[in-house]
């Protein structure tokens, strides 16, 4: 029974795809926080270095050795790309163009030189093949698993392990590395292991999605969450939900149209950002498009109130408080100035007889426009 | 030598030289803004994004022609610069997130097309993988003939907005109050930098692009100060790393050019980052250490105008033991190069003991001088 769906390939590349997704994103999240997304492109592409070396070292393509050697590479690009930055001759993102490019560029030339025939296939690497996820299987208490299922739950559990467990630091140290310094927890050290568990959790999900694919994984979900929250566990578990949806639905529509599944269940992880950077209530572009107008009503409308509470006790207050001045003293255009009026009236913050053009304070007006030449007194 | 001329005249090899040089030339320059403007890694996501331009202009034409490639990845590569610009300008994202949200999602769909257009079993598909990698050997003269025209363009356009982008490029808030419509410029160098992908697509791919964008610039840098120099000088180094890659790649059959190009334009960052005066990392080093023994030096001279001091006799036998002692390191060094400077010198000892040293008359008067430039300076 559990064999059978273990070996049920719908579903093991959809847990893979999900797998991936959520040890992707759980890291992906704290990257994207410290503004350090484009480190995940840099490593993803040159662990294809350390696969090659590590490949060629050992022959093998199975072993842990194989894991940690290639993310090794990968936290190299980083220090690499630091050190290069830290000599101020050239920028960090200049300096993440400048390193990992000659990585890749190394691996794809020693590919070239040695392996002609061996199945190291640069298009491969690039793009996985998820889709293959099922056939390579194991024995594990008795049962038939799929390799790339086990390979990625242990990712997994150790980011979440990981996350879990230095869930106060980390969190101290994305938002006030300098405090979480002084408080004794050295940031560089956590940085330096959040960046190791990302190239160890892009080297693992390299055979499935490919270099370039698992950066969508890293980065597009926790930056759709972090459109939708401002709590660091929210914004974990909406990246980790995404990341789900995406590779189900990314299973099924490659599946109906026949084509790249890890490059479909990448685009759907694109869908969903796109909505939530359209729909999102709080940072959402359609709220804030909205919030705008409402608040340049609600700037028109205290113009309106503090224009006549200046002129109420005045000589001129006849001239002054009548519909014509708005668009002769605050040059307003006469739709515009009979649309603010009109919400005025709305709002009771003003009162105005049916057959008279003169405009009178209602004492909540009076109180609106106070609030905002005496704030002193309203706060 | 013949050998070397009848290779350099070879139609295929003359090609992919010229391609490659036109590429080289067109990056440099180009890029030179990007890397002034802080933008290196835009170059790297519109390279990556313009994937899907590739596969929609395959799908709308049929075939694989360099004209409709090349502006379907211009196009593409446009709306994922726009879309960037949205997403760092209109939420709460910053750069570096924006732009690896759409190099991500735009390179997936690129992916997804590139599968769909191969179960299309259309005969002119072949090969549209290698746009990722690019292929240089499949570059024909017309395409090289149009690389050379959009480099004209993109040359003669950077010549006519000279000083707009010059100034947009070191101070925009200042390009402003000058009344130039920064946007509008930045737009069209963002533009700019996508029609140098273009040019390199088929030669380097889209994964390599990021690397000719930065590397001849950032090269560029460390041997000039002003920015006409720095584009010239770029484009001299990315022709020389275009070059250079397409004749080894032409060594030997099976070498891809693109990254043989891309480690070439490194090579040159390293050297320009090691050995450019001024700049150079190696220089500073030098100096560095220089800075620190003339430190260490001056210490032990004015040290030993100490002791002489505390002994009332500017001709106190000092043991070089007690000196090292005191240092917790030997000073071998130091001392002899304080003799050489004629400051002190050896004096007789008794056989038991270790050397001994004596300031001289001009090594006590370096110390005075020494100590009164620190009094001076506080």
């Amino acid at each position: 029974m559990i064999e059978s769906i273990l070996n049920n390939p719908d579903f093991v590349i959809i847990a893979v795809g999900t797998l991936v997704g959520i040890a992707s994103s759980i890291v992906g999240s704290f990257l994207v926080l410290r503004k350090a997304s484009m480190l995940s492109d840099a490593m993803s592409h040159s662990i294809l270095l350390g696969i090659v070396a590590v490949y060629f070292l050992t022959g093998n393509q199975n072993s842990p050795f194989f894991l940690i050697g290639a993310a090794a590479v990968g936290v190299l690009t980083v220090v690499l790309t630091e050190s290069l930055a830290q000599t101020k001759r050239v920028n960090y993102d200049a300096a993440i163009g400048l390193v990992y490019p000659f990585l890749f560029a190394i691996a794809v030339l020693l590919i070239n030189i040695f392996v002609r025939n061996v199945h190291i296939d640069v298009d491969a690497a690039l793009l996985g093949e998820i889709g293959l996820s099922w056939l390579d299987t194991q024995q594990l208490f008795g049962i038939e698993v799929p390799s790339s299922l086990i390979k990625m739950t242990i990712i997994t559990v150790l980011n979440l392990a990981f996350v879990g467990l230095f869930y106060k630091e980390l969190k101290l140290a994305t938002f006030d590395s300098g405090l979480a310094a002084t408080l004794g927890f050295r940031p560089g050290i956590l940085y330096y292991a959040l960046l190791s568990l990302t190239s160890l959790t892009a080297v693992a999900a390299f055979d499935a999605v490919g270099a370039i694919l698992v950066v969508a994984f890293i980065i597009v979900p926790p930056a759709a969450a972090y459109l939708l929250t401002d709590k660091l566990f929210n914004m974990l578990a909406i990246g980790s939900v995404i990341a789900f949806l995406s590779s189900l639905l990314g299973y099924g529509s490659a599946v109906l149209l026949d084509v790249s599944i890890s490059g479909m269940m990448a685009l759907w992880t694109g869908v969903f950002f796109t909505l939530c950077l359209l729909f999102s209530p709080s940072y959402g572009l359609i709220a804030q498009s909205f919030r705008f107008k409402q608040q340049k009503v609600v700037n028109a409308q205290r113009t309106l109130l503090i224009h006549l509470f200046h002129h109420e006790d005045d000589e001129n207050r006849e001239e002054e408080n009548a519909l014509p001045a708005l668009q002769s003293h605050l040059r307003w255009t006469a739709a515009n100035s009979r649309e603010i009026v009109m919400d005025c009236l709305d709002d009771g913050l003003i009162t105005k007889q049916a057959d008279s053009d003169q405009l009178f304070l209602t004492e909540k007006g009076r109180i609106w426009a106070r609030e905002v030449l005496e704030p002193w007194q309203h706060s | 030598m013949d050998a070397l001329i009848s290779f350099l005249t070879d139609f295929n090899v003359r090609n992919v030289v010229f391609g490659a040089a036109l590429l080289g030339i067109s990056s440099g320059v180009l890029g030179s803004f990007a890397v002034l403007r802080r933008q290196s890694l835009l170059g790297d996501t519109l390279a990556h994004a313009s994937l899907p331009g590739v596969c929609l202009a395959f799908l709308i034409v049929g075939a694989r022609q360099a004209l409709p490639t090349m502006l379907g990845a211009l196009v593409v590569g446009s709306i994922a610069a726009f879309t960037v610009l949205l997403i760092i300008r209109r939420s709460r994202l910053k750069t570096d997130a924006a732009q690896g949200v759409v190099l991500s999602t735009f390179f997936a769909l690129g992916i997804v097309l590139l599968t769909y257009i191969g179960n299309q079993n259309n005969a002119g598909q072949a090969g549209l993988e290698s746009f990722l990698l690019g292929q240089a050997a499949s570059i024909m003269p017309s395409d090289v003939q149009l690389m050379f025209y959009i480099t004209l363009i993109a040359c003669g356009l950077v010549l006519v907005m000279w000083k707009a982008f010059k100034v947009i490029s070191f101070d925009p808030g200042f390009a402003a109050s000058l009344g130039i419509p920064v946007l509008t410029f930045e737009l069209l160098m963002t533009a700019m930098v996508a029609l140098a992908i273009v040019i390199g697509l088929q030669l380097v791919g889209v994964v390599l692009m990021a690397s000719m964008l930065i590397a001849p610039a950032v090269a560029a840098r460390q041997w000039v100060k002003s920015l006409e120099l720095m584009v010239l000088l770029a484009a001299l180094f990315g022709m020389l790393a275009g070059v250079g890659g397409a004749i080894l790649s032409a060594l030997r059959s099976g070498f891809a050019t693109g990254p043989l190009i891309v480690i070439c334009a490194s090579i040159i960052v390293m050297v320009s980052l090691f050995f450019a005066p001024e700049r150079g990392l190696l220089w500073a080093a030098i100096a560095r250490r220089r800075n620190n023994i003339n430190l260490r030096t001056q210490q032990v001279l004015t040290d030993m105008y100490h002791i002489a001091e505390e002994h009332n006799d500017a001709n106190y036998p000092i043991e070089i033991g007690m000196v090292n002692s005191l240092y917790g390191m030997r000073l071998d060094s130091v001392m002899a190069g304080l003799e050489k400077q004629g400051w002190l010198r050896y004096d007789k000892h008794m056989p038991e003991e270790g050397r001994h040293v004596v300031l001289t008359t001009n090594g006590y008067q370096e110390a005075e001088r020494i100590l009164r430039d620190m009094v001076k300076r506080d």
